[in-house]
């Protein structure tokens, strides 16, 4: 940066006058310290790497849409399997949930904007390296990461493919990202309230964003912990991993988990927020037991931390340790319950009407219940020995994280692209996403479920004649699932692009200091707090 | 009801009826299979328990939910209540549900103790996952053996099939076969000590209700107590590299009386083969039998990494064709590799005789052109491997 840039940047942020002092082209985007603008950019990265990350999925629905191999080696599955699941965790879901955090939250709590400008710009620019090196590994010779994105040891250690320095790496780059996300996200909120705005005032978005982001503080580094163990173990010569060496495979598991458990928290907290901000709105009523789906978010948080090895229930745990693990994890339904029963009696004699962001969360309600329910079955361990690690957990997260965590984020997407662009969505093609898109995501999951129950084995290139019927189900709504997300694509660009004027508060029912600013939200917000009583 | 719109009706059914009119879709199991154990069968009935309390909470939501959703609607002229706390319903919805999941510990724990109980078994058998294929050995009994899949490659390759059709082409077990199942006798409990060479991989017998992960260097215990004899089949369910949908488990459970002509058999079988492993390393064999038994046990046992052409899938698994080892190296290096291993690659010492251990040699010495002229034999295998 020149001694002029800094200057400039120093003057925008001690300016109060309103004009944008933004740069023009690629510049704008590369040193952009506001916060609008890089939770656009967290924003469009999280929708290139869905698309990357489904991409994959369609060649992996391709291979299972008949029993034989058709178009790919078992390796090179593998390799698609691993870096799907990859993508759409740390590319896909988390990074659009920062964006809405980056967007949202300075406007909701009446901050001018994040509390750490630059290292927001850090943390976001840091990402695509992360996934250049991931998705890089592909065009070189070892391949990409083959091991699933559970990356268990000796897998990925001694017997891997050679990609475990590329995987190591890019993960450590997604973590340093993350955490500087989180303590962001913690720092403004926790500094940057309005006047007036205690924490029992903040919207329940804003919440679970801070509850999401003490998540992140503490379990990523728990991650990045892990992948550097792998490293050593694999180029190294440690042996944390390696019973030759007097480690053990399972301590990796325990150590993975204990991150992968509060991963999936904070993967669905987000969503809870934003879908508590949107049917209040479209049912004309208030958010029904506030401070109990506080309560519940913060709950949901502490259980995560004492639940992790319900994924390891056939590692060969003693009783004991299986019985603590399923009674905890069944517990853990009971604060998910209570946020379900308050969306409905936010519902229930409510003045209800259907806009897309509201059709969203409905089918979010719904269909996060039934992934809540396969949950609460795989929590009971002597059936959890049948259900492991076949499609019927495929079908569950799958469940909880595209019909939860991603209908949430399109929730969310359409009820705030007003604010973003200034327009209106085209409601048609919007209506065409929402169908569409509900349609074929239960073609595409619910088979799954009996493909688990049936005996299919989950990251299998090739499969027994019986699963052969409801596999050519799954890759055609795969398919159909695929294409409807481009119809998304053509609604948020027409968006931008134009359509009719939206008014400051385009939704009647709609609470909050953002409705309160002009749509298109303007470049700088609440220079001067604004009042909450 | 118009012409027009009876075609599309007509259209639409026949298009239908041909997705489901799959010669396979009758073999399509949509539950949880009930099993063969009285714990897979309490396992079953957990399952359905856990179900239809999952149904019946459905009903409830989702019935709440699309009441409102159809009789409180604005364009029907609902007004908003503004109730929006009650301390009474948030203690009611936590309670009850804190009732309903006590319901389904109490026999998830029973289940469970049951399940993790392996004492008093009257028979042990140790089952060694590798890299694909399973390994089982009779404690007691002097009998050990490696299962291996036995579905032929041209079936899951799609060769003279390709794409279209293909399903006629595999057999009824596609890809749930092996050459050597696992037998173990009816009525008795039967202990599983299970553990791996190399990566992790788990066995899982979905009629016996079975899942044990097999973890290098560590040994787990399961156990299971069949009741009817007949033939039992599942897979390896934890991802162990590039075969890992290619390691079925095939377990045979016989009657009692069965079972011990069985072990009688598998006795006189381990006596007769070592007597053939002494014979030849007096015996020479010509160098088309060399080949012929060289090219089958590389198929079965090399052509899964190496692949049938010789290529390999580099740089994972290297090629044999034009290789150092298998071209210009001595003999007795390569047949050292072959016995003891070496990295990722597993020892084929205890798994293959003296003789297709040379077979194999000679092959991958003169296949794809590597064209050396060795011809290796049982004695020089003995001699190479040291023994």
């Amino acid at each position: 940066m020149t001694t002029d840039t800094i200057n400039e940047s120093l003057d925008d942020a001690h300016n109060d006058d309103h004009h944008d002092h933004k740069m023009t082209g690629i510049k704008r985007w590369l040193y952009t310290t506001n916060h609008k603008d890089i939770g656009t950019l967290y924003l469009w990265f999280s929708f290139i790497m869905l698309l990357t990350g489904g991409a994959l999925a369609m060649v992996i629905r391709v291979e299972l849409f008949q029993p034989g191999l058709q178009i790919v080696e078992p390796d090179f599955f593998n390799q698609l399997t691993t870096v799907h699941g990859l993508i759409m965790v740390f590319g896909a879901i988390m990074p659009a949930f920062t964006g809405f955090a980056n967007w949202m939250i300075p406007m909701m709590i009446g901050a001018p904007d994040m509390a750490l400008p630059r290292m927001n710009n850090w943390s976001f620019w840091i990402l695509p390296f992360a996934f250049a090196i991931l998705i890089g590994s592909f065009f070189m010779e070892s391949g990409a990461p083959n091991f699933g994105w559970t990356f268990y040891a000796p897998l990925s250690t001694t017997y891997s493919n050679g990609s475990t320095a590329f995987f190591v790496f890019a993960v450590h780059i997604m973590g340093i990202s993350s955490i500087m996300g989180a303590i962001n996200i913690v720092v403004t909120i926790m500094n940057l309230r309005t006047p007036g705005m205690t924490y029992m005032k903040m919207p329940l978005f804003v919440w679970t964003f801070f509850i999401t982001a003490y998540l992140l503080i503490a379990v990523m580094p728990v991650l990045a912990g892990v992948v550097t163990m792998l490293l050593t173990d694999t180029y190294f010569g440690t042996s944390f991993f390696d019973a030759a060496g007097g480690g053990d495979p399972v301590m990796f598991q325990h150590i993975f988990w204990f991150f992968g458990h509060p991963e999936v928290y904070i993967m669905i907290l987000p969503a809870f927020g934003i879908v508590s901000t949107i049917i209040p709105a479209f049912a004309r009523k208030k958010l029904f037991g506030y401070s109990s789906m506080v309560y519940a978010t913060a709950s949901i948080a502490l259980l995560s931390f004492i639940v992790w090895a319900h994924h390891m229930f056939t590692t060969g745990m003693p009783l004991f340790g299986e019985l603590f693990f399923m009674y905890c994890t069944m517990l853990i339904a009971v604060p998910t319950g209570v946020k379900v029963f308050n969306w409905v009696a936010t519902m229930w004699r409510g003045s209800l009407t259907f806009e897309i962001p509201m059709l969203f969360s409905i089918a979010f309600v719904i269909l996060f219940t039934i992934g809540g329910f396969s949950g609460l079955m795989l929590a009971l361990t002597p059936v959890d020995f049948q259900y492991h690690d076949t499609y019927f957990v495929v079908a569950h997260f799958h469940y909880v994280l595209v019909t939860g965590s991603l209908f949430s984020i399109y929730a969310g997407a359409y009820y705030w692209l007003p604010k973003w662009t200034g327009y209106m969505y085209n409601d048609s093609l919007a209506k065409w996403h929402f169908w569409c898109s509900l349609i074929s995501v239960n073609l595409l999951f619910f088979p799954m479920h009996f493909l688990g129950l049936a005996g299919m084995p989950r990251r299998i290139p090739d499969y027994a004649l019986q699963f052969a019927d409801f596999n050519k189900w799954v890759s055609i709504g795969g398919f159909a699932f695929g294409l409807s997300q481009l119809i998304f694509l053509a609604v948020v660009i027409k968006c931008i692009k134009g359509g009719d004027k939206a008014a400051a508060k385009p939704w009647d029912g709609a609470e909050g200091l953002e409705w309160t600013v002009a749509s298109p939200a303007p470049y700088h917000t609440f220079s001067t707090p604004p009042k909450v009583d | 009801m118009s012409r027009g719109n009876q075609r599309w009706l007509m259209g639409i059914w026949l298009f239908c009826t041909s997705l489901f009119s799959c010669s396979a879709w009758s073999d399509t199991q949509l539950n949880l299979t009930k099993g063969v154990t009285a714990v897979s069968r309490e396992v079953y009935d957990l399952h359905m328990l856990a179900l239809y309390t999952c149904t019946a909470i459905g009903v409830v939501v989702f019935g709440a939910m699309f009441w409102s959703m159809i009789f409180h609607r604005k364009s029907k002229g609902a007004k908003a209540a503004d109730f929006h706390e009650s301390t009474t319903v948030e203690i009611l919805w936590t309670a009850i549900p804190v009732i309903i999941l006590i319901a389904m510990a109490v026999p998830a724990t029973s289940t469970l103790i049951d399940m993790e109980n392996n004492d008093n078994s009257e028979v042990t058998i140790q089952i060694t996952g590798s890299q694909w294929k399973w390994h089982y050995k009779y404690f007691d009994q002097d009998i050990e053996y490696y299962s291996v899949l036995s579905t032929p490659r041209e079936q899951y390759e799609n060769q003279n099939g390709s794409f279209e059709g293909n399903g006629a082409l595999k057999g009824k077990d596609y890809l749930l076969e092996v050459d050597k199942p696992l037998v173990i006798p009816a009525n008795k409990k039967v202990r599983f000590l299970i553990t791996s060479d190399d990566v992790i991989h788990s066995w899982w017998v979905p009629a016996f209700a079975v899942k044990q992960d097999a973890n290098p260097g560590f040994i787990n215990e399961a156990w299971t107590n069949v009741d009817e004899p007949g033939i039992y089949r599942g897979q390896c369910a934890e991802l162990c590299g590039k075969d890992h949908g290619f390691m079925p488990i095939v377990v045979e459970v016989k009657s009692s009386d069965d079972y011990d002509a069985w072990l009688n058999e598998q006795q006189a079988l381990t006596a007769k083969a070592a007597d053939a492993e002494k014979a030849s390393l007096s015996a020479s064999m010509s160098k088309d039998e060399l080949m012929q038994l060289g090219e089958t046990t590389y198929m079965a046992h090399c052509a899964a990494c190496h692949q049938p052409t010789g290529l390999g899938l580099p740089p994972t698994f290297p090629a044999l064709k034009g290789s150092a080892v298998a071209t210009q190296g001595p003999i007795a290096e390569h047949i050292s590799l072959v016995v003891n291993g070496k990295g990722m690659m597993p020892p084929f010492g205890k798994q293959l005789s003296l003789k297709e251990i040379a077979a194999l040699i000679t092959y991958e010495r003169n296949a794809w052109g590597n064209d050396t002229g060795d011809l290796v034999q049982s004695s020089d295998v003995k001699a190479a491997s040291g023994e």
